[in-house]
């Protein structure tokens, strides 16, 4: 028997049965395309968090005022208030080599207004090292220039959406308004970059970090950020600024320090274990489908014991018999699983088309692990029954129905 | 040469053993014509179905041309069926999706011959049965005469030296089942040996042997001197 001879009676098997073959195709493709199109969900949602996370800068730290851990012990006899983190604390942090730049936060609401318009705003007061850290990037005009951060100065940088609200169409450039009762001059405009964190870039203006305090009233911080010098020195950063703080805080260890780096791997665990869950809802699609097919697989096969019967009858024998129904449902499940993958091509596709933001990415490993089950299920639950049939003398298959 | 020296078959139904055949000795010399007759279940399908080794005696020894077959494999017994040995049935048993000829071509195909000698010899099978203008007919096309010649067609397409025909004309209306019984006949002459199974006197009478099989057992032969003693 020419291997060319078998491939072409398999084919002929699978036109011959119409139903049967569209019902083994329909099973294999829902099976492996809902298993790659449900990872390739789940890593688009993996992607999608840890991309929002490198959009905050890189090897980057944030210093809270204040301890989020509990200790045990006995609670303090008097109530412990933390100190404030001050413009001096983020400005003393300049000296260990570990940190590269330093972007002192205050944070307020204040109402910014221009001729008749005037809307509430989140005023935030930094320094131009925020611009490396959190990675912004200018439509118009330029970012808060560096300069000694304990002198105000009455200029400012509005996000993109501020700056539509009050100027629409014009140029806010060299334009004096108003935020709290203090003039601005505006020298520059934030690119349109969405939501990060929480925090909307797009809907705050950005003033030097005394004016703000000025503003506000205070000497305290909201916030450091910190970038170290690199990923390697993101720890030591950390240590030395526990350190230097503690140095200043009179030996206490008051303030929070959260790297990136820590965010993003819990955050990765999590997705981590959602891609796992996701694989485990699409190994049980698969098993699923894998029932499908080997129902079809053995009720088609079973009816054709009689044909079974026959070909060995006219001189085939068992192996030829097997060999015959191995290529069928090789050439059923390859199919199947063809169309699968384009059936999740297709799904990719359309979700990018519909919801470009989220990155949906079909894993290789999906790929293969959901073409090798559905394959190795189509082949198993075909040769099976075949070979059972093939078993038989032929007399016996012959006038089984 | 075809010969079976004590020959036994039981089938378990139920909790009861049935002896469909019961020691039968049977040989049938190259080109000979042997009808095998008797009542529904006296065991003469079950004859015919050993000799074409589509079943196994459960005792016995049978030669097929000086070979004890009983000793084969699967593989060598698929190759003395479809070198030696030419089945019709009586329910045609042709590939439903297959046309004529494709069904004539199968044990070509098994045997691995190549494409155009394939093509070749389906061509004058079917024409020296007559239905050549049929080969591109699936069988739910061709009438019961005309599917039971594909059937030959394919039985004898290897050219084997036996044909075993089970009732061939037992689905077939008189005037097509006589045109089997002719091809047929015509292939015995031309040195087959034919065996066929008929409970039809008339066809059986038409035999140059006839054994007449009751309860597993060979009752008469017309072979053997002082039969029916």
């Amino acid at each position: 028997m020419k291997a060319f001879d078998v491939i072409r009676f398999s084919f002929r098997a699978a036109t011959g049965f119409r139903t049967r073959t569209l019902l083994i195709l329909l099973a294999m493709a829902i099976g492996v395309g809902a298993v790659i199109l449900l990872t390739a969900m789940g890593e688009g949602a993996r992607r999608y968090v840890t991309r929002e996370f490198t959009s905050l800068g890189t090897h980057l730290l944030v210093i809270f005022p204040g301890r989020s851990e509990t200790t045990g012990g006995p609670p303090p006899l008097l109530g412990e208030t933390p100190r404030d983190l001050t413009l001096d604390d983020a400005l003393s942090l300049k000296r260990s080599s570990a940190i590269r730049r330093v972007a002192p936060i205050a944070l307020g609401s204040a109402p910014v207004s221009w001729r008749q318009r005037s809307r509430e705003v989140t005023i935030m007061g930094s320094t131009a090292a925020l611009f490396e850290i959190r990675q912004l990037s200018m439509a118009q005009g330029q970012f808060l220039p560096a300069g000694n951060p304990s002198l105000p100065a009455a200029v400012c940088v509005l996000g993109y959406k501020v700056k539509s609200e009050l100027f629409g169409n014009t140029s806010p450039l060299g334009k004096w308004l108003r935020i709290g009762g203090r003039r601005f001059r505006v020298i520059g405009v934030l690119t349109p970059r969405g939501q990060s964190l929480g925090m909307d870039m797009g809907d705050l203006a950005i003033v030097p970090v005394a004016s703000a305090q000025a503003l506000f009233n205070t000497s305290s911080l909201f916030r450091i950020m910190i970038q170290a010098s690199g990923r390697d020195s993101v720890l030591i950063a950390k240590k030395a600024i526990l350190g230097i703080i503690r140095d200043r805080h009179e030996g206490e260890d008051d303030v929070t320090v959260i790297t990136q780096d820590a965010l993003l791997s819990t955050f990765d665990r999590i997705f981590t274990a959602l891609t796992l869950t996701v694989a485990g809802i699409a190994a049980i699609s698969l098993a699923v489908a894998g029932i499908l097919i080997m129902n079809v697989m053995m009720i088609s096969v079973s009816q054709r014991t009689t044909e079974i019967g026959l070909m060995k009858a006219i001189g085939a024998s068992g192996g030829q018999v097997l060999r015959l129904f191995l290529c069928e449902s090789a050439v059923l499940s390859a199919i199947g699983a063809m169309l699968g993958v384009m059936l999740s091509l297709i799904g990719t596709w359309t979700s990018l088309r519909l919801y470009p933001d989220f990155p949906v990415m079909i894993p290789w490993w999906s790929v293969m692990a959901a073409i090798g089950v559905g394959m190795l299920t189509g082949l198993i639950f075909g040769v099976l029954p075949a070979r059972r049939a093939a078993g038989l003398e032929p007399v016996d298959a012959l006038s089984r129905r | 040469m075809i010969e079976l020296q004590g020959i036994h078959r039981k089938f378990q139904v139920g909790n009861e053993a049935v002896h469909a055949l019961q020691d039968v000795d049977l040989s049938v010399q190259p080109g000979g014509y042997l009808a095998v007759m008797g009542p529904s279940g006296s065991g003469k399908s079950t004859l015919l179905n050993i000799i074409g080794l589509l079943d196994r005696p459960n005792k016995g020894l049978y030669l097929l041309d000086e070979q004890d077959t009983t000793e084969l494999n699967d593989r060598q017994q698929a190759l003395v069926r479809r070198h030696k040995i030419g089945f019709v049935f009586q329910f045609f048993h042709l590939v439903p999706r297959l046309t004529a000829a494709e069904n004539v071509e199968l044990p070509l195909i098994l045997a691995g011959f190549e494409a155009d000698k394939r093509e070749q010899r389906v061509q004058q099978a079917l024409t020296a049965l007559g239905i050549a203008d049929r080969a591109r007919h699936r069988p739910d096309q061709l009438s019961g005469g005309q599917r039971q010649r594909v059937a030959i067609a394919r039985a004898t397409i290897m050219r084997p030296g036996i044909i075993l025909a089970d009732e061939p004309t037992g689905n077939l209306d008189r005037s097509s089942g006589k045109e089997v019984i002719d091809i047929l006949e015509h292939l015995n002459q031309q040195g087959m040996t034919l065996i066929m199974v008929t409970h039809d006197p008339e066809l059986g009478g038409r035999a140059a042997r006839r054994i007449q099989m009751l309860d597993g057992y060979i009752q008469s032969d017309t072979a053997r001197k002082h039969e029916g003693i």
